[in-house]
């Protein structure tokens, strides 16, 4: 079943949440992976791999570094959902 | 006796069975609890394992510990962390020149709950769903690298492996790096996290563990006639080590000196000590030399006496044999009778106690010595602590692990 875009972006930020202890509600569409969240890139592989379970998609390693912001990482979800 | 060794212990830090920090821990062992519990769990009927208990961390790390720490570290790597923060608030958080500070932290089996996820994770649901920090948490060197990472300590990080003597390697390495020069503080000790069903049901398989089932608290009996193997535990130790010269400039609150270290290997038999116990006698003279102390400095012993039938015995008379008569004056003490076997972080938790019996002089108990072993030839410290004489005073801290590996180290008081 597809989730809606806020779906996407309220699971998402729990992953994120939970790798880097950041609170979930700063983890909005605008804020950049590594220049906002600190995320490096083991961390970012590891929320991927997360969200391609969650949300039951693809993300393929070349796409991973298009995903520069959070907004970036739930538009590509969106699209990527069957 | 030596006066002037050269490496100095200054922060204490742990967390085991009987206690989330070093104080619960010692206050447990000095009244002669037990750690052993019955597992909360369906282990031993879902996979027909003859054991169902062991010695848990009394303090879960998920009680402690942010939950990001959780995810990316093992918990081998966790309860190091945890003991190592203890310990370096403990030294006083000193200021050091990273440089000069290094991190030796030790685990006998390594990432094993990791490595057995991963295992599941990639057999149910394939390789994309193996999560990318699996090997940096699986590595046995991972409790040492976060550690260093912890620490920012740039001298050097070692995992010495060495099964059940894995913890006090580490810590007779860390002096070796002091006293070579590397370093000016280092960080060392042991960490075990291996109470997963698959340890468990192996070493069941090679007869190592008590089945005592119905009475877990009873079931880690060293010298008792009625011993029937080890009791698994888990958790942590770790020391901060210092040059003596480096804790005196800074005004540091010294516990003792780790004065001495002795190494050595059977040589004989992948799991069995050697029945003349000449390797471990080799390691203890080797560490009580190094030490500058003679037998009749030693008041106090910390056995590695982990309940087995033969091991126990093979022990105590190497003991005999190192101390000569001296040993009738020692009060030897098997502290694993309480926490259970915490495996690589064994040897550096029993370091721990080992230096607070000089401090406190107070020889912990043995307890659930009911009928003692008739060929024991070691004065056993019983259920109850036992006062420690004053003035200049030497201890050793004895292990000795699968594959013939035999550490000793000695303590003297400050």
């Amino acid at each position: 079943m597809a989730h809606s875009e806020q779906e996407i972006l309220a699971g998402l930020a729990e992953i994120v949440s939970e790798e880097t202890g950041l609170p979930t509600d700063s983890v909005l569409p605008e804020k950049s992976f590594t220049d906002d969240l600190d995320i490096d890139s083991l961390s970012m592989m590891t929320i991927v791999t997360l969200a391609e379970e969650k949300f039951s998609v693809r993300i393929p390693d070349d796409e991973v570094k298009n995903l520069a912001t959070v907004g970036d990482a739930v538009a590509f979800i969106n699209g990527a959902q069957a | 006796m030596s006066t002037a060794p050269d490496v100095v212990i200054t922060g204490l830090g742990a967390t085991t069975p009987l206690g989330g920090d070093v104080a619960s821990t010692w206050r447990a062992a000095l009244a002669g609890e037990s750690g052993a519990r019955t597992l909360d769990n369906d282990w031993a009927t879902t996979y027909e394992i003859p054991v169902s208990f062991a010695a848990q961390l009394k303090v879960a790390p998920a009680e402690v510990l942010p939950r990001p720490e959780i995810k990316r570290m093992d918990p081998s790597a966790q309860y190091a962390i945890i003991a190592t923060r203890e310990a370096w608030a403990d030294a006083g958080s000193p200021e050091v020149d990273p440089e000069r500070l290094g991190a030796v932290v030790s685990s006998g089996i390594g990432g094993i709950w990791t490595t057995l996820d991963a295992w599941d994770t990639l057999r149910e649901k394939g390789a994309r769903r193996v999560l990318p920090m699996t090997v940096p948490m699986l590595m046995p060197n991972s409790p040492a690298a976060y550690v260093e990472l912890e620490l920012g300590a740039r001298a050097g990080a070692h995992a010495l492996v060495s099964a059940c003597a894995s913890g006090a390697e580490a810590i007779g390495y860390a002096v070796e790096m002091i006293r070579t020069g590397r370093a000016d503080v280092v960080v060392a000790g042991g960490t075990e996290a291996a109470i997963h069903p698959m340890p468990l049901a192996a070493f069941a398989a090679s007869r190592t563990l008590s089945t005592r089932n119905d009475d877990p608290a009873g079931a880690s009996r060293p010298y008792d006639v009625q011993r029937d193997g080890f009791v698994l535990g888990e958790g942590a130790g770790i020391v901060v080590l210092e040059s003596a010269e480096h804790a005196a400039a800074r005004g540091a609150r010294v516990y003792a000196r780790l004065a001495g270290v002795g190494l050595s290997s059977d040589g004989y038999h992948m799991t069995s000590p050697e029945p003349s116990g000449r390797g471990q006698t080799s390691a203890m003279r080797q560490a009580l030399q190094g030490a500058g102390v003679s037998p009749s400095d030693v008041v106090h012993v910390n056995a590695h006496a982990t309940s087995t039938v033969v091991g126990d015995l093979i022990e105590a008379r190497s003991v005999r044999d190192v101390l000569g008569a001296a040993a009738d004056q020692v009060a030897l003490s098997a502290t694993k009778s309480m926490t259970g076997h915490l495996l690589g972080g064994a040897g550096a938790l029993e370091t721990i106690f080992t230096v607070l019996a000089l401090v406190d002089r107070s020889a912990p108990p043995t307890i659930n010595v009911t009928e003692p072993d008739p060929d024991l030839v070691v004065d056993l410290v019983r259920d109850t602590p036992r006062p420690l004489p004053s003035g200049q005073v030497a201890a050793i801290n004895n292990s000795f692990g699968f594959g013939g590996h035999n550490v000793a180290l000695v303590v003297t008081s400050v």
